[in-house]
């Protein structure tokens, strides 16, 4: 059982601010509000996806972009399919159900990230970094030069794709489709930390050397954690595109893969609410901030400076204190 | 004569134009300790890193449990019961004591790949993990950080998880240093039983505790073995005395 400590009682109340807006703002009449508790959402799975990576494992990812948008891509293209009738590959056609969406996204943005992860995780260090933002810059590139899928300009998604029994077209119902992934996702990532695969790979993290020396290969444990991880962040692509109902090569661009670690810092590194935390504050700063000065991103750089320097647990580390590690 | 379980010999290690590792062949048999001693940059710690692999040998080969591990990784060598200290310990620091045994507990039990139940439920890593910490008498520092451990606790800590490993040798690079004079004796006491587990090279300058422990000693100097005997072997030997042993003989 979770023991009802501060972090929890931070964690809880997070989750239940994120459910309580777009409640709010339904009853207001403003969806406005809704969609952006939806994007917050979104977000926080998608760092929560790169949390594991960089958090547990302290895989500083600077290519995840990848991942999010492939599943954005798989979203459209599925999408656009599904609307022209034509087969997307080897006869198979496209789809407007969101979990099938949801299934392919995962496949091809855990396939990518085997593939890339297998070689990015034979470095450390900034050649990682370096080297995922890469593979990350290549995806963005292919997506640009495909006129097929829009190219430069992106594709749309006419009509969001479906679920069955719920009606996503209407923002609020949209939202809790989010709101569950996101509370499973979340729920994934702490398992998956309190697990024996958890232990190891946080330990790789501390000490890799010590890992090798009890005899648990790094290497293995990091490409698995690196391919979960591709995975959580692809499904979160996928429903930013359904959010939107558009998807551009923006979504691949190194810019996005600094946001997902922003999104992580101002949270706080490594901790379950972390990512929500991160997203919130950055949604509402955009918002807030962005509607009164172009430059909201300087003002984000300043309090991501202050986070640095002066609360290294991030918004979580503030209300909730230190990390424990039993 | 019985089979040795570990047996080096041919080892060659360069560093540039520095040769640390000069032809040096030794081994460990059943149930002794075999410490190896030498002046500051003989190459002691050099060769322990090229035995459990965290170094590659440039020639030579290392035989363990019968069979050549000098291309094996360091997790492979560890799984087939090579247990080590490090002469600065190596520790996950932000994880207990208790968990970092627990580390080694499950990587003897196999699998790393569980995904879904949480380790602080899960008594058969726990309870282990605490019986070797009591062995060590680290039982009751089982909760703290290993990084507020003290020096010699992180010693204690390492050879817990050395032992939680099932080692089949235990290669300790010198385990006395930095501790005090009554943790250099307990130490010493312990170690006297350790070798009925495993044979112990051990790496050490502490000479009170190899004259104490050893059944051989090996004494190298510049990458090279220029003795190996019995304790009294080595106290007579001339070469020796001149080379490193000085006034301790
Ligand atoms: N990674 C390395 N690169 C270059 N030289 C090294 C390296 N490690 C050790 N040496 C050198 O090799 C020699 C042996 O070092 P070491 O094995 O640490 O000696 P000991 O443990 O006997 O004190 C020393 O001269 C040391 O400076
Ligand atoms: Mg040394």
């Amino acid at each position: 059982m979770p023991m009802l400590n501060r972090e929890n009682l931070v964690n809880l109340a997070l989750a239940i601010l994120l459910i309580a807006v777009p409640l709010i703002a339904n009853g207001l009449g403003q969806p406005f509000y809704i969609t952006l508790a939806t994007r917050v959402a979104i977000l926080a799975l998608a760092a929560t996806g790169l949390n594991l990576a960089l958090g547990l494992g302290g895989l500083v990812s600077f290519g995840h972009a990848a991942f999010f948008g492939l599943g954005g891509y798989v979203a459209g293209i599925l999408a656009a399919h599904n609307f022209s009738g034509e087969p997307v590959i080897f006869g198979l056609g496209g789809t407007n159900q969101m979990w099938v969406i949801w299934v392919v996204s995962i496949l091809v943005s855990g396939i990518v990230g085997l593939a890339i992860g297998a070689i990015s995780l034979r470095t450390s260090g900034v050649y990682f970094i370096m080297i995922t933002l890469a593979f990350a810059q290549m995806v963005y590139y292919f997506a640009i030069s495909w006129p097929a899928y829009g190219g430069q300009d992106g594709l749309s998604i006419l009509v969001r794709n479906q679920f069955p029994g719920i009606s996503t077209m209407r923002p609020l119902s949209f939202f809790f489709v989010c709101y569950v992934i996101l509370i499973l996702g979340i729920g994934l990532f702490a398992l998956i930390r309190a697990s024996r695969f958890g232990a190891a790979l946080q330990a790789s993290r501390q000490n890799e050397v010590r890992v090798a020396t009890v005899g648990i290969r790094p290497f293995r444990i990091r490409l698995t954690a690196f391919v979960i991880s591709a995975m959580l962040t692809g499904i979160a692509g996928a429903l930013f595109a359904d959010l939107n109902r558009f998807v551009s090569p923006s979504m691949l661009s190194w810019q996005m893969s600094g946001e997902l670690i922003v999104l992580i810092i101002l949270g706080g590194t490594g901790r379950l609410f972390g990512p929500l935390a991160g997203a919130a504050l950055y949604v509402v700063f955009e918002y807030a901030l962005g509607g009164m000065t172009e430059r909201w991103q300087f003002f984000l750089g300043l309090i991501l400076l202050l986070v640095v320097l002066f609360a290294r647990g991030g918004l979580i580390g503030l209300l909730a204190g230190k990390a424990k590690h039993g | 004569m019985v089979e040795p379980v570990l047996e080096i010999s041919g080892l060659v290690k360069n560093f540039g134009a520095l040769r640390a590792t000069d032809g040096v062949t030794l081994d460990l048999r059943p149930g002794e300790i075999h410490a190896l001693i030498g002046p500051n940059g003989a190459g002691k710690s050099t060769l322990i890193h090229q035995i459990c692999g965290t170094l590659r040998q440039d020639a030579g080969t290392i035989r363990f449990v019968g069979r050549d591990v000098g291309a094996l990784s360091v997790a492979e060598r560890a799984q087939l019961g090579l247990g080590r200290t490090f002469q600065v310990s190596s520790i996950a620091p932000d994880f207990s004591a208790l968990r970092n045994v627990m580390l080694a507990v499950q990587a003897k039990q196999g699998s790393s790949f569980r995904f879904f139940k949480p380790v602080m439920l899960d008594h058969s890593l726990i309870d282990t993990a605490m019986a070797m910490l009591e062995r060590v008498n680290l039982g009751a520092r089982a909760r703290i950080p290993a990084a507020e451990l003290s020096h010699g606790e992180r010693r204690q800590l390492e050879i817990a998880m050395a032992l939680a490993l099932g080692s089949k040798a235990f290669l300790l690079d010198e385990p006395m240093a930095g501790m005090g004079p009554e943790g250099s004796k307990s130490l010493t006491r312990f170690l006297d039983t350790l070798r009925h587990e495993a044979p112990i090279l051990l790496v050490e300058h502490d000479m009170d505790a190899v004259f104490a422990l050893a059944d051989r000693i090996s004494v190298l100097v510049y990458g090279r073995v220029i003795a190996t005997g019995t304790v009294e072997e080595i106290r007579r030997d001339p070469t020796v005395r001149t080379a490193y042993l000085g006034d301790h003989a």
